[in-house]
């Protein structure tokens, strides 16, 4: 009998990597895990530097001559403007804790996600340029040269992080990797390397105030369709205004629920709720985005943006502004508008003119979350609800990563949630509150060329969701960010198909009887009422 | 083969303090020179260091909030997790700092509905960096007993608490015993877990290891060739009165143990270790979640380029008539 | 005894070194997280194959058809599917079940009586790698779809806007 090769022998491919430090082991651009780079013109838009046309994947990035001493001096600048980047760069005792946090580094298995490791990429070249071991004993010290490979790097990780937070939970100092990457992302734009996903909004943010570069006429358009639906299902027209003087209250919510589904139906749920309220508001065209892609781009950037909210508030005379359901929004809203472009004495601190409740919690920056509004009108028995509407739906809540770790709104909209809805399951604890997972598209990743690495960074999410749509059925995942209402859709489609996403006030809308409503027979997105199809059922 | 290069160092320097302390000579250099020295060099770094943190501002506030705010009054706002104000903050510092609060949320994972696991290591890295950090201070107030002539009461009730067990002579401390195990086991997970590994520098296997020879030498003194503490504490009083003298009496160990010493002293300030005044700055710890209610001020915040709203109109004045917007100018 | 008995018997043996050779198309610094065990939503892609690789292991051995265990092999393809492996290295690990099972095996392997019988069970193992090679490809056109669904989404408002799309009328 013929000698068999013995079993080891015969698979002769190895996978395992070859074995070398993380510092020698260069960057490899794999197709699916980045962006386009950015497009002169959207640069050019907002003055940025070295606008041109550049490939990522190329291996000339057209950088200027002097690229490393401007980032070099970037950084040096940045040592001085942020104690927190200053701190990071120092503090880190490499112990590994945040290592599994991130969704990136659990999806893609790739050590270069690990948060420490992020940080490392920026902190090697700090040491080498910024500390005196580090020039003394150099790689001895864990500090290496910044060279085009490195630059490469940073681009490569900093365009695979959503600045979740994730990670900063766990730290024993509280490094926070979001800092890091968003100084990185701020170093990066000095030599023009943006991704166009970001940029481009920016520039359309910039101009035309939203991110999608609606024009005015084209946002009184965008809504019109939504209140013809709102008129089919309710048998009400609604006639909101825009940039109406005078006004109480000035609404303000990221643009893309102005545009598609589903985030449309989350849009039409703030204009029956305010309807039903005989709310004293306006939309305005001029600051029509709520969201700030400047924000990924670099901190005077978002400042820019920013600055139309307090400055449409102050043109149209309104006493308080109040804001839709978005997550990193919240995050720059409640961290930095009111250091930015405040103090915003000319408003008033927010009262609700239907329930008196004054919102003492932003008294200071004038704006108050949607949710924290509904939240008090339920409470206050100021709406009428059925939740026997939203019967065919088992959901589940999403806690959008910005709003979780970076406000810390987590019962607000669970209280509105358990009010609009009788079939409410939470998922695993590990995955929700602080400790939730990203939808791993955030911070302006949500393009579709990187659709890999989304699906990948999602996956700690989807399967959390798919665990409670196998144990209770659950097929609606509903959220507070029209980003999550965005990515989550696709998340959902590939890795638990059987579950929707929504946002939290199409829920609301849904439930809510409105005053002179016909009687509805379908929810907001066309779909028969479970009340309808038992009686279709019984005939 | 980095942790080598650090075991090496390490041993190195025990080497030379070892020959060094063995020349008559030398003794003053390695009893009294070195050892002021480095403790200047330490004071003077970790100022400097804290100086050059504090001198960068916190532009912003960016507490990572890991519980409830505060909002509606009828919503349980997390005092703690989220705080809104100075006291929340100091009650979350001190968890954070007297028992690594953030490091202890690992500990726990979900299985399935409901039921929860401890999971193994981070259950073990948090139990061994705060059984290190805590024997070490204990340690280190202990040798307090040295620099004060009449040992003060609160010294001889931790000597007493920690040699409760009353084994040995002379009595055998459980944070001797302590110290080693943690400092061991925190150098076999930086080499046993191969994405710690990956991460790891010898910046992270030298502090270890040095410390380990700092404990190693102080038990060897204590238990084993037992140093004349008589004399090491004339050495210590003269230290601190500035009237230093070397009896002949010590050790040669000692000054191993001494040198050991200093080299973290002057080490300290300028590695990662300066995390031990670093955590009380991190501003995404140590900020109250409040920045809604009260402004937080940048210093440096400075006038940006802007869209108005007038080029804007100019921009779409036509299309907003059209559209039947009301418009500034006509 | 016969082979389905032997691989009854030394069935965890079996599968934790076929979950082995999983964890090792990994970087080593990602193997131990994912060899974390009782950690579904931490560990959520070394849970999934674990249980998936036992749920098809356990198929095997009943003789139960590809189809059947899909639920237990989507668990492992589709995240595969999106890593960074080429289609061969993302499905390798299904043939290399006759590796593992013929090491567990030894000089068993020979005897006439168990190689026939070791002929039909690795057969059934090249039809599960078959079956999951149409799964991969399902999960690479679903991001296609995905892709260019959200392509669409993004510009039907503006298409209905300039009246490029209407409804069709009753």
């Amino acid at each position: 009998m013929a000698k068999l090769p013995k079993p080891e022998e015969l698979s002769k491919i190895d996978l395992t990597p070859p074995k070398t430090d993380w510092m020698d082991t260069p960057v490899v651009f794999k197709e699916g895990m980045f962006c386009h780079g950015s497009k002169p013109k959207s640069l050019e838009i907002v003055d940025f530097p070295n606008p041109r046309e550049w490939r990522p994947a190329d291996a000339d990035w057209k950088l200027p001559e002097n690229w490393k001493e401007i980032l070099l001096e970037g950084i040096a600048d940045r040592l001085k403007k942020y104690r927190s980047f200053r701190l990071f760069m120092d503090i880190c005792v490499r112990c590994g804790a945040c290592a599994d946090k991130c969704h990136f580094f659990i999806g893609t298995g790739d050590p270069k996600n690990m948060p420490v490791l992020r940080a490392e990429l920026i902190r090697s070249v700090y040491r080498k340029e910024f500390t005196t071991a580090g020039r003394i004993f150099g790689k001895m010290a864990g500090a290496r040269e910044l060279t085009v490979d490195v630059l490469k790097e940073w681009w490569y990780y900093f365009y695979q992080c959503t600045e979740c937070r994730r990670c900063s939970v766990f730290c024993p100092y509280g490094i926070d990797q979001a800092e890091i990457t968003m100084i990185g992302r701020e170093l990066l734009n000095l030599l023009g390397l943006n991704i166009e996903w970001i940029a481009g909004p920016v520039s359309n943010c910039y101009m035309k105030g939203n991110h999608l570069g609606l024009e005015p006429h084209t946002i009184i358009g965008n809504l019109e369709y939504m209140l013809d639906d709102i008129e089919t299902v309710t048998g009400k027209r609604i006639k909101p205004t825009f940039n109406r003087k005078g006004a109480e209250i000035l609404f303000v919510t990221p643009s893309g629920d102005l545009f598609a589904d589903p985030g449309t139906y989350t849009a039409m749920g703030y204009l029956m709720l305010f309807e039903e309220l005989g709310l004293d508001y306006t939309w305005s065209t001029y600051a029509s985005e709520g969201g700030n892609f400047g924000f990924f781009t670099s901190n005077e950037m978002a400042k820019r943006l920013n600055s139309k909210i307090y400055a449409e508030a102050k043109r149209l005379g309104v006493k308080w502004i109040l804001g839709g359901e978005c997550g990193h929004m919240w995050r720059v809203l409640s961290q930095y508008m009111d250091t930015w472009n405040g103090p915003a004495d000319f408003l008033e601190v927010p009262k609700s003119p239907i329930t008196g409740t004054v919102f003492e919690n932003a008294k200071s920056m004038k704006m108050v979350h949607v949710a924290e509004f509904t939240a008090d009108l339920i409470k206050n028995n100021k709406l009428k609800l059925d939740p026997k509407r939203n019967d065919h739906l088992k959901v589940t809540w999403h806690d959008s990563c910005n709003v979780a770790r970076g406000m810390g709104m987590l019962e607000e909209p669970r209280y509105v949630l358990k009010n609009v809805v009788n079939n409410f399951y939470e998922m695993p604890e590990d995955t929700i509150r602080e400790k939730t997972f990203c939808c791993g598209s955030g911070t302006g990743l949500n393009a579709s060329e990187d659709m890999d690495l989304r699906m990948k960074g999602g996956y700690p999410r989807a399967n959390a969701v798919k665990f409670v749509a196998e144990h209770h059925g659950v097929n609606m995942l509903a959220n507070v960010c029209a980003i999550d209402r965005a990515t989550l859709k696709a998340l959902m489609e590939y890795w638990v198909p059987s579950v929707g996403v929504c946002g939290l006030h199409e829920l609301v809308a849904n439930a809510m009887i409105m005053t002179g409503e016909k009687e509805r027979t379908t929810d907001l997105r066309g779909e028969p009422l479970p009340s309808v199809q038992a009686k279709e059922e019984k005939a | 083969m980095k942790a080598l290069v650090s075991l090496i160092a390490v041993l190195l320097l025990a080497l030379i303090a070892y020959a060094g302390a063995s020349v008559p000579g030398m003794r003053l250099l390695f009893g009294v020179v070195i050892p002021y020295a480095a403790f200047i060099i330490f004071v003077v770094g970790m100022v400097v260091r804290i100086l050059k943190w504090a001198s960068s501002p916190v532009p912003f506030r960016i507490p990572t909030t890991t519980g409830q705010q505060k909002s509606l009054p009828w919503i349980k706002h997390s005092i703690i997790e989220s705080p809104s104000n100075g006291l929340g903050v100091i009650a979350r510092m001190a968890l954070e700092v007297l028992f690594f609060r953030s490091l202890f949320r690992n500990l726990k994972t979900q299985v399935g509905d409901g039921k929860q696991v401890t999971y193994g290591e981070a259950k073990w890295l948090w139990a061994a960096g705060l059984a290190f950090h805590w024997s070490f201070l204990f340690i280190l107030v202990r040798h307090m007993r040295f620099f004060i002539e009449q040992v003060p009461a609160a010294i001889i009730m931790i000597e007493g608490l920690d040699s409760f067990l009353q084994i040995g002579a002379p009595l055998f401390y459980m944070t001797d015993a302590v110290i080693l195990a943690s400092v061991t086991y925190l150098f076999i997970r930086r080499i046993g877990i191969p994405q710690v590994k990956y991460i790891s520098l010898i910046a992270d296997y030298f502090p270890l290891f040095l410390i380990l020879g700092i404990a190693v030498s102080g038990v060897w003194m204590r238990y084993f060739t037992k140093t004349d503490i008589v004399s090491v504490k004339i050495l210590a009083m003269g230290l601190i009165s500035f009237n230093p003298s070397v009896p002949e009496t010590i050790g040669v160990m000692f000054f191993v143990h001494l040198f050991l010493l200093s080299v973290l002293f002057v080490y300290f300030p300028l590695s990662k270790l300066v995390h031990m005044a670093g955590v009380f700055m991190s501003p995404t710890r140590n900020l109250a979640n409040n920045s809604r209610m009260k402004r937080h001020v940048n210093p440096w915040n400075y006038p940006v380029h802007v869209h108005t709203y007038e080029q804007y109109e100019n921009d779409f004045r036509e299309k907003m008539k059209g559209a039947g917007l009301p418009v500034e100018k006509e | 005894m016969g082979l389905k008995e032997h691989l009854q018997e030394n069935r965890s043996a079996i599968v934790n070194q076929w979950f082995e050779t999983v964890v090792g198309t990994y970087q080593e610094e990602t193997r131990g997280p994912l060899r974390r065990q009782n950690a579904p939503f931490t560990n959520p892609v070394g849970f999934n194959t674990l249980q998936g690789l036992e749920g098809l292991f356990e198929g095997l051995l009943k003789g139960m058809l590809p189809s059947d265990t899909s639920r237990f092999l989507d668990g492992i393809v589709r995240i595969r599917a999106v890593q960074d492996f080429p289609p061969s290295e993302a499905l390798q690990f299904i043939l290399q079940l006759k590796t593992v099972v013929r090491s567990k095996l030894g000089e068993t392997a020979q005897e006439p009586a168990m190689a026939g019988e070791l002929v039909s069970f690795e057969s059934s193992i090249d039809d599960l790698a078959l079956f999951a090679f149409d799964l991969y490809m399902q999960c690479r056109e679903t991001i296609y779809d995905i892709k260019a669904k959200e392509a669409r989404s993004m510009t039907f408002r503006l298409l209905q806007k300039a009246q490029l799309i209407t409804e069709n009328q009753e």
